[in-house]
């Protein structure tokens, strides 16, 4: 046993070794793929990423009062709210709590506000539902609570973001898996060469009597080390991208959505595992198809 | 050994073989002849299940080769050994790995391959040759390590698909009496020939074949004929060859 993969393995780097031009060409071609295929892959996880921080950040709803209603009235206005379906907490917004929280959103122009005569925000009661698909029918029913001044959530804007983002996934997607495709093509056809020019000693091997795994192993190996050697060199050169970009505009990145970049080892790692998972079947696969017709008869 | 009862095969625009029965037994040695297209090549790829049949039963040592799976395929080919017209030596090994490229398959030990190699060279008349490559060694010499490449097994059938085809008669000789030599070490050979007076000469079992049909099956020559053999010299190497073996029949 030992002594035929030792066989296979030596057969392999023997083969790799006498086609050196071609396994450097698929190699090349395959990288190429993964580290097309891997940025659109940091693409999709920082999307969805932001999608997701967005969505946990406007699951809220802002009820605004009108500045008659009475302190009694909106306890159990509040009352009400927290028995709704989909209500996680109900929470009350002074009108000076809203002054200061504008204050603290315009910054250092914030002073601008300490010249008001009248504090013209209205005070308002803030419910956090547990999904932000849920806001809708909970907004319907707070418009019809009395002493109210208006009712304001943010559904429309994310399920904007959300089809945007979720657009732009299904468009990674389906060119990842032409990606994909292709690499198994070139393989494929990479190897149909390298048995096309041992087809004679193929022919052969089946005469003597050579299983069709003995002969598809050297190829098989040869597919599965040309797949592991792409995908670390994808790897390697994503991962040197990726920490570039977030050099670059990491910082900036966080402010603008206020959700921060995945970060460049756990997004290595783990594209590390894909990558070899992809590699070795792109390989195993590429070989396993050009060899088929070759071990017919 | 091997056994054909009923085997039709038929191709798309004719046919291959029609309605065949015959039986081979071991240590036979017989020819195979008849015009090209005729259902030689048919025949051997039947026994070797590189084709299926249509109808009928083929077996080759008591076994059922029509029901072979693929993996009883490789196993059944281990047991046959193939000589072809055109040597089909690998260009890039050397003598020596040409023929121990064939025991490698069947997963043997280096140490036996060391063994045996060198014993089956040299019964073949081509120790010297061993480090060479197949473009450095004559016609005849590449059939000697085909046909060692083809015996190193053991096999218990060599079937020779015009293995003279390409060689000149005095060449051709030397492999008939190297054929003939395994045959007397008990191996059943088969030999597709077109070479009449090889044939004539070696005076042992003919089976004709011609559309599909066998049209003839016995002992003995084609009828005479001098063409090929013109010199002194040939006639000395095919006495040497077959001369004796003529008398037994």
């Amino acid at each position: 046993m030992i002594n035929r993969f030792g066989y296979t393995l030596k057969q392999s780097f023997r083969q790799i070794n006498r086609n050196r031009a071609m396994a450097l060409a698929s190699t090349f071609a395959i990288t190429a793929m993964m580290l097309i295929l891997g940025l659109f892959f940091l693409l999709i996880i920082n999307v969805n990423m932001t999608a997701e921080s967005v969505k946990a950040d406007y699951n809220t709803i802002e009820i605004w009062l009108q500045d008659k209603t009475a302190e009694p009235q909106i306890q159990t206005m509040m009352g009400t709210i927290k028995g709704w379906k989909d209500v996680t907490s109900v929470k009350f917004r002074s009108k000076e709590e809203a002054l200061n929280i504008l204050k603290q959103r315009w910054g250092d122009s914030g002073y601008l506000l300490d010249g008001l005569k009248k504090n013209p925000l209205p005070s308002s009661i803030i419910i956090t539902v547990d999904n932000i698909e849920k806001s809708g029918p909970v907004a319907t029913k707070a418009q019809n609570l009395k002493g109210i001044e208006g009712v304001k959530y943010y559904k429309d804007t994310v399920d904007k973001l959300i089809r945007i983002t979720n657009g732009m996934q299904l468009a990674a997607i389906i060119i990842m898996i032409f990606l994909i495709v292709v690499s198994i093509v070139v393989v494929a056809n990479t190897i149909k060469l390298t048995v096309f020019a041992r087809s004679e000693e193929i022919t052969i091997m089946k005469y003597v009597g050579a299983t069709n795994w003995f002969i598809r192993g050297p190829f098989l190996v040869e597919g599965i080390m040309l797949g592991i050697i792409s995908s670390l060199i994808s790897v390697g050169l994503i991962g040197l991208i990726y920490s570039r970009i977030q050099a670059a505009i990491g910082t900036e990145l966080v402010t603008i959505l206020s959700a921060p970049l995945v970060p460049t080892s756990f997004m290595v790692w783990n594209l590390f595992w894909i990558f070899l998972a992809l590699g070795i079947s792109i390989g195993s696969w590429g070989s396993i198809v050009s060899m088929r017709k070759f071990l017919d008869t | 050994m091997i056994k054909f009862t009923h085997v039709t095969k038929s191709y798309k625009s004719n046919i291959g073989l029609d309605d065949v029965s015959i039986a081979i037994n071991k240590g036979d040695f017989v020819f195979l002849v008849g015009p090209s297209g005729a259902g030689k090549s048919t025949f051997i790829k039947l026994i070797l299940k590189e084709i299926d049949a249509e109808t009928g039963s083929i077996q080759v040592n008591q076994k059922e080769v029509t029901k072979l799976t693929n993996r009883q395929v490789s196993a059944h080919r281990r047991n046959i050994g193939i000589v072809f017209q055109d040597f089909r030596l690998l260009p890039n090994k050397t003598v020596y790995d040409n023929v121990a490229f064939a025991m490698e398959i069947t997963h043997q030990t280096k140490r036996s391959i060391r063994r045996q190699v060198p014993q089956v060279l040299s019964l073949m008349g081509i120790s010297s040759k061993t480090d060479k490559y197949p473009d450095e060694l004559s016609a005849g010499e590449q059939q000697r390590v085909a046909i060692a490449r083809a015996i190193i097994n053991k096999p218990t059938v060599l079937i020779a698909d015009e293995p003279t085809g390409n060689l000149d008669p005095d060449t051709a000789w030397e492999i008939m009496r190297l054929l003939d030599m395994i045959n007397q070490r008990g191996t059943t050979i088969l030999m597709v020939t077109h070479a009449k007076d090889i044939v004539d000469r070696m005076n042992k079992r003919v089976v004709a074949i011609d559309k599909g049909k066998i049209i003839r099956d016995d002992y003995g020559a084609y009828g005479f004929s001098e063409v090929c053999i013109k010199s002194p010299e040939e006639k000395a190497i095919f006495n040497e060859a077959v001369g004796d073996r003529v008398k037994n029949d």
